[in-house]
């Protein structure tokens, strides 16, 4: 049998790599990709159109609006479909093999504290450029609210779920997902309420002092808030879900 | 893109691969994986592609390797073939 899968593995790596020579040279203008008409528009007409100089943020955020969104919506069924496997409610603590006290008691370690105190500020500071920049530079809702998740996950890693817990508790996790995809979504619906398409920021100018173009670049960062929303908070609700037994009680 | 990094890059990345195939604990395929995470975090940095990059480093090297962590912790260590 392994010898089948070797010799099937070995087929279908000369075949990927025989393919190679098809391919188009790296970042070649000429590409099928980059010669279609509508590539050939996001590049030429993004920046008169939306006033974002990311390309892929406009295109993420505005052209293809609806993907983004349920993109979210399909992270936001993801963690919940999670809760709704690992999360036991109730008391019969069975699988728990350690002593009690390395439960309760947060771990005392003074460099791994330390340098944690440090980093943590660091990396959310940064999560929220990412997102806050999103339009501007490489980065957005989906890379931000990751980065932002993830230093929560370091918190628990250093001292114990239940510190962690205690910034971040269970309801407030499912309000922040849900309240991100509300954000989205509502953008979507104000722009339906004024009388424009949905998701077509462009008529937004008539709730704020700016032009279509500035709506359509400032809804694209409300929208990038609201995935961030969503994605911190079911970055955070798997990683206690799938640590602590799926009783929140205890750490990694 | 640079020649000779490209090279060293995409062999470590083959030799990562390989050994996180081959190696028979479960925690140490662990870590060798979160390192192809981040040679890979490399090379899309190196290719321009800077957000998918620290996407990878965030998620691929950092996240998933403490939820398989934590997925390993919960089994006997060593595989049983």
């Amino acid at each position: 049998m392994k010898i089948i899968g070797f010799i099937a593995v070995c087929i279908t790596g000369w075949l990927l790599l025989s393919a190679i020579n098809d391919f188009p040279d790296f970042g070649d203008p000429h590409s099928p990709a980059n010669g279609y008409r509508l590539s050939q528009y996001y590049i030429t007409d993004t920046f008169t159109d939306t006033s974002v100089p990311n390309m892929v943020t406009a295109v993420l955020a505005d052209y293809r609006g609806y993907d983004t969104l349920f993109e979210t919506v399909v992270i936001f069924t993801a963690g919940i479909a999670i809760i709704g496997i690992l999360r036991r409610y109730g008391s019969s603590d069975k699988s728990v093999g350690r002593s009690k006290a390395f439960i309760e008691e947060p771990r005392k370690d003074l460099l791994i504290h330390t340098t944690c105190r440090l980093l943590i500020p660091i990396i959310q500071l940064f999560a929220l450029y990412v997102i806050a920049h999103g339009h501007h530079s490489p980065g957005g809702g989906f890379q931000g609210g990751a980065i932002f998740g993830a230093s929560f996950i370091l918190l628990a890693l250093a001292h114990n779920l239940k510190t962690a817990e205690k910034r971040m508790p269970e309801r407030r996790i499912l309000t922040l997902a849900g309240v991100g995809i509300f954000i989205y979504a509502g953008f979507g619906l104000a722009c339906l309420i004024l009388g424009n398409n949905f998701l077509d920021y462009s008529i937004l100018h008539k709730l704020l002092p700016i032009t279509p173009i500035e709506a359509r670049s400032h809804s694209m960062l409300g929208v990038e808030i609201g995935v961030a929303f969503t994605v911190t908070a079911i970055m955070f609700s798997i990683y206690s879900n799938l640590v602590s037994s799926s009783r929140m009680k205890e750490g990694l | 893109m640079i020649w000779a990094f490209d090279l060293i890059l995409l062999i470590f990345l083959v030799i990562t691969a390989i050994i996180a195939l081959q190696v028979r604990d479960l925690l140490s395929a662990t870590m060798i994986f979160g390192v192809y995470s981040f040679l890979m975090c490399l090379f899309w940095a190196e290719m321009g592609a800077v957000d998918v990059a620290f996407t990878e480093a965030a998620i691929g090297a950092g996240v998933s390797t403490v939820f398989l962590i934590a997925t390993v912790f919960r089994t006997s260590r060593r595989s049983s073939d």
